[in-house]
């Protein structure tokens, strides 16, 4: 989706101390918010399908959840969501702690399609919906939206109704601008009776790419025909002159037979010895291939880590009803500290807004990212499951059987030996063992 | 009881074979020529189905109405095209970019083996242009593809129109489960080979191309699209692919429906589907089909750009717009429409597509042969080869039993030592200079073109050709005096040996040929089994001698080419032909380096050291 902005929106909804049961000051504790931020292309996420309460709960109640329209939030490219559950210290001391319920629902709209072509946005455009009240139980009411990039030069956007407030801060190692607008300001909704929030263009961005992360990846399976293959990934360094380490971890199926010494990095064009790795290696039919290797990622460029396997034979029971279909090979899993382009504060969890807990800092100059690439389809050779298949399997049994005892029958000759006499020294013999009873010769 | 190592009844069974060989031989030849041509008559050919049934019941409503739209950027295209004399890759980016795909581009550059000059290019350098539209709420583990080839001609420019046309239209739809690649290769086959390797990271014909950016997973089918006008009299479906390879049959089922269902007229080959099939007429004029689609399929080029497909496991199929002189046309909504169709219920596919045939004959666009029903015409004609191998087997067999018979009984351990005695010493002489030969064909006109060109007058393409035929025909000459170097004591044993190991060589060969692209197969048994089972060095010489020059592998070639224009209602005349012939070689030789095309290093390291075995033993002295 490079050529649409997909909009990612964030709802976060916090019931602080008190949580559903205890109601104690359920006005004083909720929060919500909704972030609007322009994404780049390539936005690969696991999705996770949790059941809530929130839908019937909040539907009634008005504020950031009047958006939350289903047929709206399924026509998107992806969406999440997450239950977070944890107990918070009601004191300095923690004497007492208290529940807290967080719900957060991500999503990412095509702005392409619900823009028929444009990337301007509004509220209503993408919800079908616009704001009309704050939510009455909620102590704070308000959305983001980021604004970054643009505010040098006013012409090229206009947000509209214009930001009473904005928001500076670091996000994954950028600084970010967010205009902010307030529910429970009085002023806000009470011009116009909605809050419809929209975002123009002024001059359309043409060859203006979208900000490229600092860690990217990208992974496929080469080569063609059902006996080997290679799986490569790609790792992509843009920062433009720091180097960091990249922990990769892949879990390939024991059916994908790798080839560890054919496991090959290279960056710029040279050798990437990895400084550590760890291989476990399958079992057939227990446990799959386990490897970890840390890479040190050079400033600017691009590392290919490639590994060659042979596809293996299943057993035929062991093939999916779909086995035509291919099998999945899990994604790759990348985990980094990025180096920041701006250094972070540290900040207050509880005066900062709820989605920069999404974001954790673990020093001011890094921040962590881990990303999966994309899961690989693989076909493994596959036997056709079909009537003509069974058909041959059987001729081939009939014919087996029946092959030997025609051979024989077509190449074996009978004569009739006439019992010889035998000798006098034989005859004799035997007359003894007769007498004795024993077998004659 | 016995039947095989009762010497008697054995004799009496050899006693057979050998009396009626001739009438065998006869017999089984016509048997099978008559069961090719009587599979185009209904029992043998089957009405087509589809098998898949993820595309069979669904039912889908196509709405595109951008015929209007595909027609400007068809002409924005063309204009930029003119303008630059090149693909516009900045246009298409852009134009790509404003329809909402993903896009990207792949530079590579190519130095042919010897210059091409039918499509005029040696030093080939270009960019590939593809834009990927990405599946809402999947994981790009899957695609199909859209491509339209653009040669250096300023044809297809309609095809990109209708390509952009249907990516925008795409674009607006959410129902896609498969990411769909519009992709516009530049040098046609070339630029398709390019980004085929490149998608797939291998290196198979040493192109030089720069690594893909952007992927989206397997490719599980690809629609390749030619279109010239911006209205169309019908469509052409090609399904020949790189060495005889064909697409499943679902996909062709597939076009068929939709062709049926907006009431397109659809051909195969060229030619119209015959309607009725109980008279005589139908089964002729599917005769016709059928027989340009072995001829095709034998030349073992990809006919379109989605013959390279075929290597990578992608079924894939050419859709070429015809304008004729017929009076009701077609606009491009209408293609368009089709091409929607196809694509939508492609991407209901769960798996890939392998439930119907893949290997079939086609009389007409809605019937077909199966493999296990065409496969018997080349089995009666390899019979022939074998019934000769026994006789001659036997004959030798029978030299041998002749010295030893008053010995005793023969056991089967018997003919083994006299006639080996005799075969081996002088067979290893013809058989390593024939084998020499065609090493020599297959190298020398790509490796010697440039000592060509130095002593003489002429280009490099001409070299390969001309020394191609050079050392075709020196081969002629060569080794029939080889077996001069060896002393035998029976000369008669000895080409009988030489004869047996070549016909078992021959059938060896044609029988795998067969199986892999049963048209090749069936079209060289045809030609080269009457010769070489009568070649013999007694009898009418020169009669033989003219029968094998006429069936080999050259002459073959000339001789399809002619019977492929014949078959087109557009005969050659015989200057033309041998023009033709000589841009066939060149393209041979060409397409095996730039493709992988198998056709060239087949019959000059197989069939022709073969053929010169048979030539070996005409002049036997």
């Amino acid at each position: 989706m490079a050529a649409a902005i997909p909009l990612s929106l964030l709802v976060l909804l916090l019931l602080g101390p008190g949580g559903w049961c205890l109601a104690e000051h359920p006005r004083d504790s909720l929060r919500e918010e909704l972030v609007i931020t322009p994404l780049p292309s390539g936005d690969v996420a696991a999705t996770f399908q949790f059941r809530t309460r929130w839908d019937s709960e909040l539907q009634r109640e008005g504020g950031l959840s009047v958006l939350l329209k289903a047929d709206r939030l399924f026509h998107t490219s992806y969406h999440s969501q997450a239950v977070h559950i944890r107990p918070v210290c009601r004191n300095a001391r923690c004497t007492s702690i208290s529940w807290e319920l967080r719900q957060t629902l991500s999503v990412v709209f095509d702005a392409f399609i619900t823009g028929q072509g444009k990337k301007d946005w509004s509220l209503f455009r993408m919800f079908s919906r616009t704001l009309t009240e704050p939510c009455p139980l909620a102590s704070e009411s308000r959305v983001y939206v980021d604004i970054t990039n643009y505010n040098q030069d006013n012409e090229t956007l206009e947000v509209h109704p214009s930001p009473t407030t904005t928001y500076q801060d670091v996000i994954l190692g950028t600084r970010k601008t967010y205009a902010i607008y307030d529910l429970l300001d009085s002023a806000m909704i009470n011009n116009s009776r909605n809050l419809n929030i929209q975002l123009k263009w002024k001059r359309p961005p043409e060859n203006e790419a979208p900000p490229v992360p600092f860690l990217h990846a990208q992974r496929y399976v080469s080569g063609y025909g059902l006996q080997k293959g290679e799986l490569s990934t790609l790792l992509y360094n843009t920062h433009p002159y720091r180097a960091f380490p990249v922990l990769l971890l892949d879990t390939v199926p024991w059916y994908l037979r790798l080839y560890v010494h054919t496991l090959t990095i290279t960056s710029k064009g040279k050798e990437n010895k990895p400084s550590y790795i760890h291989y476990q290696p399958a079992q057939d039919r227990l446990q799959p291939h386990l490897l970890e290797m840390l890479i040190q990622l050079p400033a600017n460029s691009v590392t290919k880590v490639s590994i060659q396997f042979e596809r293996a034979l299943l057993k035929w029971t062991e093939y999916t009803p779909d086995p035509n279909h291919g099998f999945y090979v899990s994604p790759s899993v990348l985990s980094a500290l990025v180096p920041s382009m701006v250094a972070a504060k540290p900040v207050d969890w509880e005066e900062s807004p709820l989605f920069n807990s999404l974001f954790p800092v673990s020093d001011g100059s890094n921040y962590f990212v881990r990303l999966y690439t994309e899961p690989l389809l693989v076909n493994l050779p596959t036997p056709d499951f079909s009537m003509p298949y069974n058909v041959i399997c059987l001729t081939c049994t009939v014919v087996a059987v029946c092959y030997g005892s025609f051979y024989n029958l077509l190449t074996r000759t009978f004569h009739i030996e006439e019992p010889r006499t035998g000798g006098l020294a034989k005859r004799l013999a035997n007359l003894i063992r007769r007498a004795r009873g024993v077998p004659l010769l | 009881m016995g039947l095989l190592s009762d010497p008697v009844r054995r004799r009496a069974l050899a006693r057979l074979v050998l009396r009626l060989n001739a009438p065998l031989c006869v017999l089984s030849y016509v048997a099978g020529i008559a069961w090719f041509l009587a599979l185009v008559f209904p029992p043998l050919t089957q009405r087509t189905y589809m098998s898949e049934n993820a595309m069979g019941s669904t039912m889908v409503e196509e709405q595109f109405a951008g015929g209007d739209r595909a027609r400007a950027f068809a002409r924005d295209f063309a204009a930029h095209r003119k303008k630059s004399g090149a693909l516009p890759v900045a246009w298409l980016e852009r134009t790509m970019r404003s329809v909402g795909l993903e896009v990207y581009t792949q530079s590579f550059s190519r130095k042919l083996p010897f210059p091409d000059e039918t499509h005029e290019r040696y030093m080939v350098s270009g960019t590939n242009v593809y834009g990927i539209l990405r599946a809402p709420r999947a994981a790009s583990t899957e695609s199909l593809v859209l491509t339209v080839p653009c040669g250096s001609d300023s044809t297809n420019s309609q095809a990109v129109g209708l390509l952009l046309a249907l990516a925008a239209h795409f674009r607006g739809q959410i129902y896609w489960a498969k990411d769909i690649i519009f992709l516009v290769t530049e040098h046609d086959l070339l630029g398709t080979e390019a980004w085929l390797e490149a998608y797939h990271d291998v290196n198979v014909t040493g192109m030089q191309s720069s690594p893909l950016q952007g992927r989206a997973g397997a490719i599980q089918a690809a629609v390749a699209l030619e279109l010239s006008s911006d209205v169309v009299t019908s469509l052409d479906v090609a399904v020949e692919g790189l060495n005889g390879q064909l697409p499943n049959l679902d996909l062709l089922n597939l076009f068929q429906t939709f062709c049926q269902k907006g009431g397109l007229l659809c051909t195969l080959q060229g030619k119209l589907q015959p309607q009725d099939w109980t008279s005589l007429d139908g089964p002729l004029q599917g005769l016709q089909t059928l027989l340009l689609m072995v001829l095709r399929q034998a030349s073992g080029r990809p006919h379109g750009s989605h013959g390279l497909f075929l290597r990578y496991r992608v079924e894939a199929l050419t859709l070429r717009g015809i304008n004729s002189f017929r009076q009701y046309k077609y606009d491009l909504v209408a293609v368009g429409k089709a091409l929607e169709g196809m694509f939508r219920k492609l991407n209901h596919l769960l798996e890939r597509l392998h439930q119907s045939f893949f290997l079939y004959l086609l009389p007409g666009l809605s019937r077909f042969v199966s493999i296990g029903l065409y496969m018997p015409a080349v089995g009666f004609l390899l019979l022939v080869l074998g019934l000769k191998a026994l006789e001659l087997w036997m004959q030798l067999h029978e030299a041998g039993m002749g010295l030893e018979e008053p010995g005793g009984a023969p056991g089967p351990s018997v003919p083994l030592p006299p006639s080996q005695g005799v075969g081996l010493a002088s067979l290893v002489a013809p058989l390593l200079i024939s084998q020499a030969m065609g090493l020599a064909l297959y190298v020398l006109p790509v490796l010697g073109q440039h000592v060509a060109t130095q002593h003489f007058p002429v280009a490099e393409a001409e070299a390969v050709v001309l020394t191609l035929l050079a050392i075709y025909a020196a081969g002629l000459a060569l080794p029939h005096n080889t077996h001069r170097v060896v002393s035998t004591q029976a000369p008669d044993r000895g080409w009988m040996a030489l004869k047996l190991v070549a016909l078992i060589y021959l059938a060896l060969q044609l029988g795998c040929i067969a199986l892999t692209n049963f048209s090749l197969g069936f079209l060289l048994a045809t030609s080269m089994v009457p010769a070489a089972a009568l070649a013999k060095p007694h009898g009418p010489r020169t009669l033989y001698a003219a029968l094998l020059v006429l069936t080999s592998p050259a002459a073959m070639l000339l001789g399809s080419l002619f019977l492929w224009r014949e078959l087109q209602e557009a005969p050659l005349s015989l200057a033309e032909g041998w023009q033709l012939f000589l841009a066939a070689l060149a393209q041979g030789v060409l397409e095996h380096h730039t493709y992988g095309a198998l056709l060239f290093p087949l019959l000059s390291l197989g069939l022709y050291p073969c053929w010169l075995l048979f030539w070996n033993v005409l002049f036997w002295k």
